[in-house]
């Protein structure tokens, strides 16, 4: 009973330590956004690395989901003889939901665990420790670029797994379904509001950039250096990103969306 | 030097490809505001009963959409919503007989106010208030006078 | 013999339950190549991380250049590392950029140059280790001693003062153990460097070391210079120059008699 207890305290000490260190790491690293700015070629290096190596995985799975919500979205509005609302369900899904959360689940597994692994191998390699020997704060000169890099790309990929998705939508509800191509369109115009809905998703999808990659770069930073260590840190990125996201979807909506 | 090159064009295509796809979130799949509350003129109605209305409803005339609903509010003294709307610019020609109904788009749709211009000479202006209004029929009234219509026979 | 550069007084350093350094008293002279050695596990490698100053002793003072390095802040720390150069075991080289970006690093990050002279140093630094001609290579491609020649060329970029080298000599060829011996030796003497050598390859650090500090289990067992030191009348320090497998440091870890041992049931 009292081993039970004790571990119970000693599991919650923990967790809290981490987030404690969590959050001390970001404020050194935000510390280092304004020397950014004269050196924006590291952080053009990472929206490379971490946006468009990221493209072609986000745009495939939003024009299978487009798709997919079109196919589904049909069967359920032709028994209402609703059909021309396709076009509405179709991009309400993605642009308040899909977009954002698929889009950052995606860029969690594609980017947040090639990036903790990649930080965490610098870690075990003593490339930070040789930074820092050589008068460069890593957490400036590596950790920084990477988070906003990341906060850059996400919106960026959202936006694009959204327009991508309706795209995919547009093609099996008009050409495959045969719903009316003026209605798809102007029924999703009526419905669909810039800032309600587009520009809450565009910031949802900001925040969730934020923090999957400062989870990532994190996990990375606090790994444990030996290959052990790094697998399990990126194995925790992609857990821990992915739950966060969730969660902050359902308080992000709630925000949002909940008084209308 | 030529790494770092082809990373610039590539990320600079894939600013522009997010972008694109931001624009056609916006122009194409959503209404961009056809104008904003600030340049608009507003007009008021009171009604018995709005039923469903709510903020940002669609005010329309011949079913086209002119304006939105901008403000709900409650007359404590005479008991009567209040709805204040914003009218586009380009409609600054309502007459002042002008009357508003609420109205349900479709059976089960969501409620909108349409308006139907009378034949007088001035027109309504920022701040008038519309004098004939009629409110929203509420499905449960009507099933309720129906039925002691028929008790009554 | 000239001035410290490098003074350690009564340092003690513990991790979790065990004691690295157990009041050690250092100096470690200017313009001079002195060799700290010491059967691996005696913490060499945690002794050149306090001089950096990446790790806080327990109680007693590392002061470099005549700070303490522990009571730094941080923008002292970082003015003072900028006059210090590191070489790791592995090299530690950025694996995302080129030789010649490696080197240039710290150029790029410390000083506002043109690259016409960033370019120049570079080439020059890599001259000096024989290695002008790799500097399109990326670190993937080198071998091990070769990485650690650019290591080298990066840790001098800055002209600093001191050098601290971690195992410079382990894991290499003879040709390039003998190429990094040479290194060491002139690199030290053409720019009067304070090189600091942790190693425990005997033969190697002694045919260079103008002074030698052998550590064990957390104290200064002996130090002097080679000569004093193969004189030395201490068996514990005749058994590690020699390399004899027995002595005062036991061929068996500490274990319960082998015969009760044998016998005995569990793991």
């Amino acid at each position: 009973m009292m081993g039970l207890l004790q571990r119970l305290g000693a599991t919650t000490l923990g967790v809290t330590e981490r987030i404690g260190r969590g959050h001390l790491f970001l404020l050194h690293v935000l510390g280092g956004f304004p020397g950014l700015l004269p050196r924006f070629g590291l952080v053009m290096k990472q929206i490379y690395a971490s946006g468009v190596l990221s493209l072609l995985i986000i745009a495939v799975s939003g024009l299978f989901v487009g798709m997919v919500l079109a196919l589904q979205g049909y069967n359920t509005l032709v028994d209402f003889g609703a059909t021309e609302s396709l076009g509405v369900v179709v991009s309400l899904s993605l642009v308040r939901e899909l977009g954002p959360v698929v889009g950052a689940l995606l860029f969690a597994g594609r980017a947040g665990s090639a990036l903790t692994a990649e930080i965490g191998l610098m870690k075990a390699t003593e490339q930070l420790s040789a930074m820092e020997m050589m008068a460069v704060d890593p957490l400036h000169r590596v950790v920084a670029p990477r988070l906003l890099g990341g906060i850059i790309a996400m919106p960026l990929l959202a936006a694009i797994f959204s327009a991508v998705g309706i795209i995919g939508g547009y093609f099996v509800a008009v050409g495959l379904l045969g719903v009316d191509e003026g209605a798809f369109w102007s029924q999703m115009q009526a419905k669909v509001d810039l800032f309600d809905d587009v520009a809450n998703g565009v910031i949802k999808s900001v925040v969730f950039g934020f923090v999957v990659t400062w989870i990532a770069v994190f996990e990375g930073y606090d790994a444990v250096p030996t290959s052990e260590g790094v697998s399990r840190a990126t194995t925790r990125t992609v857990v821990h990103a992915s739950l966060a996201v969730l969660g902050l979807d359902f308080i992000l909506t709630a925000l949002m969306f909940g008084d209308d | 030097m030529m790494q770092s090159r082809s990373v610039q064009i590539w990320v600079g295509l894939f600013v522009i490809a997010g972008m694109a796809a931001l624009l056609m979130l916006a122009m194409k799949v959503s209404n961009i505001r056809a104008f904003s509350g600030e340049n608009g003129y507003a007009i008021s109605a009171n009604f018995e009963n709005i039923g469903s209305l709510k903020v940002r409803s669609p005010v329309t005339i011949a079913g086209v959409v002119v304006g939105r609903v901008s403000k709900i509010g409650f007359d404590s003294e005479i008991y009567e919503a209040v709805v204040t709307m914003n009218i586009d610019p380009r409609y600054d020609n309502l007459p002042e007989d002008t009357s508003a109904s609420i109205f349900t788009s479709g059976l089960l749709g969501e409620q909108y106010i349409g308006l139907e211009a009378g034949g007088a000479e001035s027109y309504l202006h920022d701040g008038d208030r519309i004098q004939l209004t009629q409110s929203a029929i509420v499905l449960e009234q009507l099933i309720g006078q129906f039925l002691v219509s028929q008790a009554d026979k | 013999m000239p001035e410290a550069w490098v003074r350690i007084r009564g340092l003690r350093f513990t991790r979790g339950e065990q004691v690295i350094f157990d009041g050690i008293d250092m100096d470690i002279p200017r313009g001079l190549l002195t060799a700290i050695m010491g059967p691996s596990g005696t913490g060499k490698t945690t002794l050149l991380r306090l001089i950096g100053g990446q790790l806080r002793a327990d109680a007693g003072s590392v002061e470099v250049a005549g700070q303490n390095v522990a009571a730094l802040r941080s923008v002292e720390l970082y003015r003072l590392r900028k006059r210090m150069g590191m070489l790791f075991q592995n090299g530690a080289l950025l694996t995302d950029l080129s030789v010649f970006e490696n080197v240039a690093f710290p150029l790029r990050e410390h000083t506002r140059l043109p690259e016409r002279m960033i370019r120049d140093l570079v080439l020059m630094k890599l001259h000096v280790v024989g290695l002008r001609g790799a500097r399109e290579l990326m670190p993937a491609q080198l071998s091990g001693g070769m990485a650690r020649r650019v290591a080298l060329a990066r840790a001098i970029a800055l002209d600093p003062q001191m050098v601290l080298f971690d195992e410079p000599f382990t894991g290499q060829d003879p040709i390039s153990l003998g190429v990094l011996v040479g290194l060491l030796r002139s690199l030290t003497d053409a720019l009067s460097l304070t090189s600091v050598v942790v190693s425990h390859d005997v033969q190697e650090s002694l045919s260079i070391a103008d002074y030698v500090y052998v550590i064990s289990e957390g104290r200064v067992v002996e130090h002097g210079t080679p000569e004093a030191l193969r004189r030395s009348t201490s068996p514990w320090v005749q058994q590690f120059l020699q390399g004899q497998s027995d002595g005062p440091v036991p061929f068996h870890y500490p274990a319960p008699d082998y015969r009760t041992d044998l016998l005995a049931d569990g793991p």
